[in-house]
């Protein structure tokens, strides 16, 4: 279940970020130190070869690139990437401010300086516990920068077209009911069913037609369509049509470009 | 009633992307001036976005479309609200003469408590030396603080070769980064409500007072001072500014005498912590430099008084610069920041 951070603007507006979990957040942090492993791997080659001019000098910045990159990786990389590392990126993880404020150089450092106290005794522990425990999923780090990581959403909106387009919807043929239908069915029962359609190749063959059918049961139960409309009409082709006659009202209009204008 | 989702997002789409540039543009530029017909424009494109989310979240349960809309709205709100000093142009030498030194005075009070828990632990170790000559190896578990300080003395003065000779650098390097690790430690332990940071300046005390009267019980003061203090006199106080820093993390969460809430106290706190920290290390870079490279050599090679002298210089310098640098203690008025309201989960 996701964990949800919501915030109300002054404008009344309620908008939500999905906070990321610990075992996420692990992984994440594995692929980190994946990164920094390999970099320190190639400095110590390159500092291999600086070793035939001066051995002592090239020991001496070895230690303290070690030193810098294993800190200083985290700070740099959130900081330039705007709350992400490697690690976070594959994840699509981000690090921002718990009350939706613009991310600050200070709350990077000090999220990052205090992994020292997060990481103790060893692999996180501090830090994890401190995570379970938190509403927010916050480890130690995160409350002293009032920071928190979240989930970086990807852009994907449905494919209506390719989902519903060119097909003869039965439906249809019954304008009445169908506005019954709508003024009956709620958004979170329309959402699961275009869901369900959106998410139909994801399913096993069996446990689809399984939930199709009691889907179709159940949108079938909220408004009555003559036999003429639904005879013939397989379960999947019948919450198909649900969807379309729920989320596109007019079918023969194209929607209208709009650019927006400079005030 | 449902919306026309397809519709709608055909329509609105347009303005979503025109405010997800601008975004990018502020975001990749953080010092970039909008003219005032663009922030008209940004400002009514968040506008219609963040409408768009409100219709789509009573009218529709779309996941996808919602989370986008969300996140752009997150982004536009966090530019349209901040009220906090915009990332401006890092000037180093600023940072170093007035900064640094300012938000050291504005704190004094936590310094002054690390101190005087070091001192106590100061008593504690050279008390217990004192009295319990016997205590040493559980005061002090290094193996090179174990040696007679009489009988270290004579091989250190004596010494025919520079046992240092080929891994000065390398020591260095080392003690830079040990002694910042110790720093970050006791400033990041403040989070404990301050218990760790306290632990580690005491036991730090501990180990420095028993060194002390182990030394001089032994005769050896002006040995001790020419070891010790060309290195000491930054990096104690370096140590003493990184409890200073866990001390106000601690203040912040215990939150003694303040209304607000912790999450704004330590909002309020946290540029200053990271301040102190990076002055920290580079007293400490100072530090590791000077230990390898001249504490570690005594009479005849450097004349203790010398070395005296050049310790005794530097904390009068140190001294004068936290004390005076970048004028008198400014204080930091953050700007008012409105509190949105979080509504739970």
């Amino acid at each position: 279940m996701n964990i949800e951070l919501k915030i109300r603007t002054p404008e009344g507006i309620v908008f939500a970020q999905v906070l990321a979990g610990p075992v996420t957040r692990f992984f994440a942090w594995f692929i980190d130190q994946l990164c920094i492993n390999v970099t320190l791997s190639v400095l110590g080659v390159v500092v291999g070869m600086f070793g035939y001019v001066s051995f002592q000098f090239a020991i001496a910045f070895y230690v303290i690139s070690w030193f810098i990159i294993g800190i200083g990786y985290g700070i740099f990389f959130e900081w330039a990437w705007r709350g992400q590392t490697i690690g976070k990126k594959l994840f699509r993880l981000r690090v921002v401010d718990v009350e939706g404020m613009r991310l600050q150089f200070n709350q990077v450092v000090v999220r990052n300086l205090l992994r020292f106290i997060d990481e103790l005794p060893a692999f996180y522990f501090v830090g994890g516990t401190a995570c379970w425990l938190n509403s927010k999923c916050q480890r130690l780090g995160d409350m002293a920068a009032n920071t928190v990581v979240i989930r970086a959403p990807r852009v994907a909106e449905p494919d209506l077209d390719q989902l519903l387009g060119g097909k003869f919807n039965s439906l249809r043929q019954f304008p009445h009911l169908v506005a019954r239908l709508r003024q009956n069915v709620s958004p979170a029962e329309a959402a699961i069913v275009l869901q369900a359609m959106l998410r139909r190749d994801d399913f096993d063959p069996v446990a689809r037609v399984e939930l199709f059918e009691t889907l179709a049961a159940h949108f079938r139960s909220r408004v009555e369509f003559p036999q003429e409309a639904t005879d013939g009409v397989a379960d999947e082709q019948y919450l198909r049509n649900v969807v379309d006659v729920l989320y596109r009202t007019r079918t023969d209009e194209r929607p209208a470009k709009t650019e927006p204008a400079a005030a | 009633m449902i919306i026309d989702l397809q519709r709608f997002i055909a329509n609105e789409r347009p303005f979503w992307n025109e405010l997800e540039r601008m975004l990018d543009h502020l975001e990749a530029e953080p010092n970039a001036r909008l003219p005032l017909p663009q922030l008209q424009l940004f400002h009514q494109l968040y506008e219609r976005t963040a409408a768009g989310l409100a219709k789509l979240t009573t009218f529709s349960s779309e996941p996808e479309t919602r989370r986008y809309l969300e996140n752009l709205v997150a982004r536009a709100y966090s530019e349209i609200h901040e009220t906090r000093d915009k990332q401006r142009r890092f000037f180093p030498m600023q940072w170093f003469f007035q900064t640094w030194p300012q938000t050291f005075r504005r704190h004094i009070r936590a310094f002054y408590l690390s101190v005087a828990i070091t001192i106590a632990g100061c008593l504690f170790g050279g008390g217990a030396i004192l009295f319990d000559p016997d205590a040493k190896p559980v005061l002090m578990p290094f193996s090179h603080l174990l040696q007679n300080p009489q009988q270290r003395v004579a091989e250190e003065e004596h010494a025919t070769h520079d046992r240092l000779e080929g891994v000065k650098a390398t020591f260095s390097a080392e003690l830079m980064t040990h002694n910042i690790r110790v720093a970050i430690l006791t400033l990041a332990l403040g989070m404990s409500w301050g218990c760790g940071t306290i632990i580690m300046l005491f036991y730090n005390g501990v180990i420095l007072g028993a060194v002390a009267v182990d030394y001089i019980r032994a005769g050896e003061t002006k040995f001790l001072m020419g070891w010790l203090m060309p290195h000491g006199v930054i990096e104690i106080p370096a140590i003493l500014i990184a409890g200073q820093a866990g001390l106000m993390l601690a203040a912040a969460i215990v939150g003694r005498g303040s209304r607000l809430p912790i999450r704004s106290r330590l909002r309020a706190i946290s540029p200053d912590v990271s301040t102190l920290i990076f002055g920290v290390g580079l007293m400490l870079i100072w530090a590791g430099f000077i230990e390898a490279f001249l504490s570690q050599y005594h009479e005849p090679v450097i004349p203790y008084v010398a070395k005296i002298i050049f310790g005794s210089v530097e904390l009068v310098l140190l001294t004068v610069f936290l004390a005076r640098s970048g004028g008198g203690p400014k204080s930091r008025v953050p700007g008012p920041t409105p509190e949105p309201r979080q509504t739970g989960e």
